[in-house]
């Protein structure tokens, strides 16, 4: 049993023509594992966090009582692409696990809305908020090696508080970032081969084995997305990250919140009357 | 066109004498199996070698799926009775001569002698992209060969294309649904009866299947109610030569009229779209109008509505729209000899 269905074409070539449709079951088990691991950890093993980073009274005195996390657009921006995102995967899936519906129709126009909103995200991350915020940087790996090594049980110093993000959200979003624009980049082409308001069909724009490829990359970080979006909703409704996850329906999150694991210094809250750090390159 | 090759690949045949058994036989081997009953398709599946099932269950020992039985309510048709003894059977023609009249336009004598009225409703679709092994959306791939700017569409779908533009074939299928007929189904889970235009499946739904049996179910009957009995019916199939051959279209209509008012009617088509078409905005307008060439002019053009030609079929359009026509104002140049 592959990961990938092939078939002849009618040229006698063998070309991949989608991926086996079981790993959407490795996908969502992938994902199920994950959480349940994760849960056990942190309930059983994990200790307190333990910050090294101070944070000056002047600094905390100067702190608004609510600390601005995400814009409105920004957070529009998200909530558009998470329907969008869910509207994907279950007409992409549901299909092929015995559930029939007319999914193409609602699954084409839900990519054109992940697309648009995608690009929007873009343009508006790169020239309207702190373009490296997400990235991840030399500290951000500094202290992820001292995490490692506290972990396994070596002596080491306390990391520091995180910046806006954590390493693993960085991460979590970079992973993200392939996957989506793996499926918006092969879901336009393959809006060529369906009837869409868009353009004329064209199913000869590529070869069979370029299409096979593009339907197989599509169909892995298709399933891929699955696991992706489990995991995101899991630390979602974690209890330690309700006030992050508020913060992305609200805009904003607590000072104490902020204090108890940003460090000030590396996110830098705007319209303080201390210095900017250039720590995070901004 | 589909190449035969050489033998029909090896398979294990089983001949159930029973229903039960078939049922057994079916859920046993799943979509390991292949149902065998006239044969007419499947055996071309056979011996082109595009099928290999590792099953083939052969009904035809399985004496309770033949003959027509005339009821209180109706008649019921074995799913199991061949089209020759449908479209002799003395009730039917007497009472649903729209039945009649689609089952002696099948093909040939000799391939009504032998086909079934269950296997002419399921058959399988005649694009010959797909009949010829090639991986399109249909057969489990990501391409239909025939949607293409050169592919050749002419016999293909004007409706409800969705991906897959091929079209139902069947001729007994829509004066079956202008009958109001109910198709029973053994299923694992028991018998289930569903209105005749709901056991077709079009692409939007299932791209792989052309009605909703799934492995382990089996057709075993057709019930025709008496609601249609003795109605005005009309029956039209238009094909590229006048024996043998598929539809290029059909429409099947029952009428009840009073004063040539149309107090209530049936229309279905097929050979527009993958699955028979039941025409219901047809029926709703017009319902209570005078069944003349006026009115059938307008549930012509009504019918076509949201019709996209492809390369080669534009001509279906207007064909549609007076095969519609013809079947309402019941034109009597239309008619056609057995």
């Amino acid at each position: 049993m592959g990961i990938l269905e092939w078939a002849t074409s009618p040229l006698g070539q063998r070309v991949p023509i989608h991926i086996a449709w079981f790993l959407i079951w490795v996908a969502l088990i992938a994902g199920l594992v994950f959480l349940i691991v994760h849960a056990i950890y942190v309930r059983y093993f994990a200790g307190e966090m333990d910050f090294a980073s101070d944070t000056s009274t002047s600094e905390t005195l100067e702190l608004p009582p609510r600390i601005s996390r995400h814009s409105l657009a920004a957070r529009l921006f998200h909530w558009i692409m998470a329907a969008a995102m869910f509207v994907l995967l279950f007409t992409a899936f549901l299909p092929k696990v015995g559930i029939q519906f007319n999914w193409v129709t609602y699954h084409w126009i839900a990519g054109t809305v992940l697309t648009i909103s995608i690009v929007f995200h873009i343009v508006h991350a790169t020239f309207y908020l702190d373009f490296w915020s997400i990235w991840p940087d030399r500290s951000d790996l500094d202290d992820t090696w001292k995490r490692l090594q506290r972990f396994i049980g070596k002596r080491a110093e306390s990391p520091r508080k995180f910046a806006k993000y954590p390493l693993e959200n960085k991460l979590y979003h970079g992973v993200v970032m392939l996957s989506g624009l793996a499926v918006i980049i092969t879901g336009i082409c393959m809006m060529f081969r369906v009837r869409t308001i868009f353009f004329p069909r064209n199913p000869y724009l590529f070869s069979d084995m370029t299409w096979g490829l593009m339907y197989v990359l599509h169909g892995l970080a298709g399933v891929g997305l699955i696991t992706l979006t489990i995991v995101h909703v899991y630390f979602a409704v974690r209890p330690e990250k309700l006030p992050i996850t508020a913060s992305m329906i609200v805009g904003s999150m607590s000072r104490e919140f902020y204090l108890k694991e940003h460090d000030p210094k590396r996110w830098v809250i705007e319209g303080l009357s201390h210095p900017r750090s250039t720590e995070d390159g901004d | 066109m589909a190449i035969i090759r050489d033998v029909m690949p090896t398979f294990q045949l089983y001949q159930p004498t029973s229903v039960a058994d078939a049922q057994k036989l079916l859920q046993q081997h799943e979509s390991d199996a292949l149902v065998l009953a006239g044969g007419l398709d499947s055996m071309d599946w056979l011996k082109d070698r595009i099928r290999k099932p590792k099953v083939v269950v052969d009904l035809g020992g399985i004496n309770e799926l033949r003959g027509i039985r005339d009821t209180s309510d109706g008649v019921n048709i074995g799913a199991m009775t061949t089209l020759t003894e449908v479209a002799q059977n003395a009730v039917i023609r007497q009472k649903y001569l729209v039945l009649a009249q689609a089952s002696e336009l099948v093909a040939s004598p000799q391939i009504r002698n032998q086909g079934t009225v269950g296997g002419n409703v399921s058959q399988d679709t005649r694009c010959w992209y797909y009949r010829a092994g090639w991986p399109c959306y249909r057969a489990g791939g990501n391409i239909c060969y025939a949607d293409t700017p050169v592919g050749r569409n002419r016999e293909h779908a004007i409706l409800q294309a969705e991906r897959c533009i091929a079209v139902n074939p069947s001729d007994t299928a829509p004066a079956l649904i202008a009958l109001d007929a109910k198709f029973v189904i053994s299923t694992p889970k028991g018998e289930q009866v569903v209105d005749a235009e709901d056991y077709f499946v079009g692409p939007d739904l299932d791209i792989t299947r052309m009605n909703i049996l799934r492995p382990g179910y089996l057709l075993t009957e057709i019930r025709i109610p008496s609601t249609w009995a003795g109605a005005e019916f009309y029956f039209e199939k238009v094909r590229d030569r006048n024996v043998w051959d598929f539809p290029l279209m059909n429409v099947a209509s029952a009428i009840r009229s009073s004063a040539d008012v149309i107090q209530n009617i049936r229309i279905a088509v097929n050979a527009v779209a993958a699955r028979p078409l039941r025409l219901k905005v047809v029926e709703d307008a017009v319902r209570g109008k005078p069944r003349n060439a006026v009115t059938g002019e307008a549930a012509g053009k009504l019918a076509v509505q949201g019709a996209v030609p492809l390369q080669f079929n534009a001509y279906k359009i207007p064909l549609m729209r007076n095969l519609v026509k013809r079947a309402i104002s019941g034109v009597q140049e239309a008619a056609w000899a057995s």
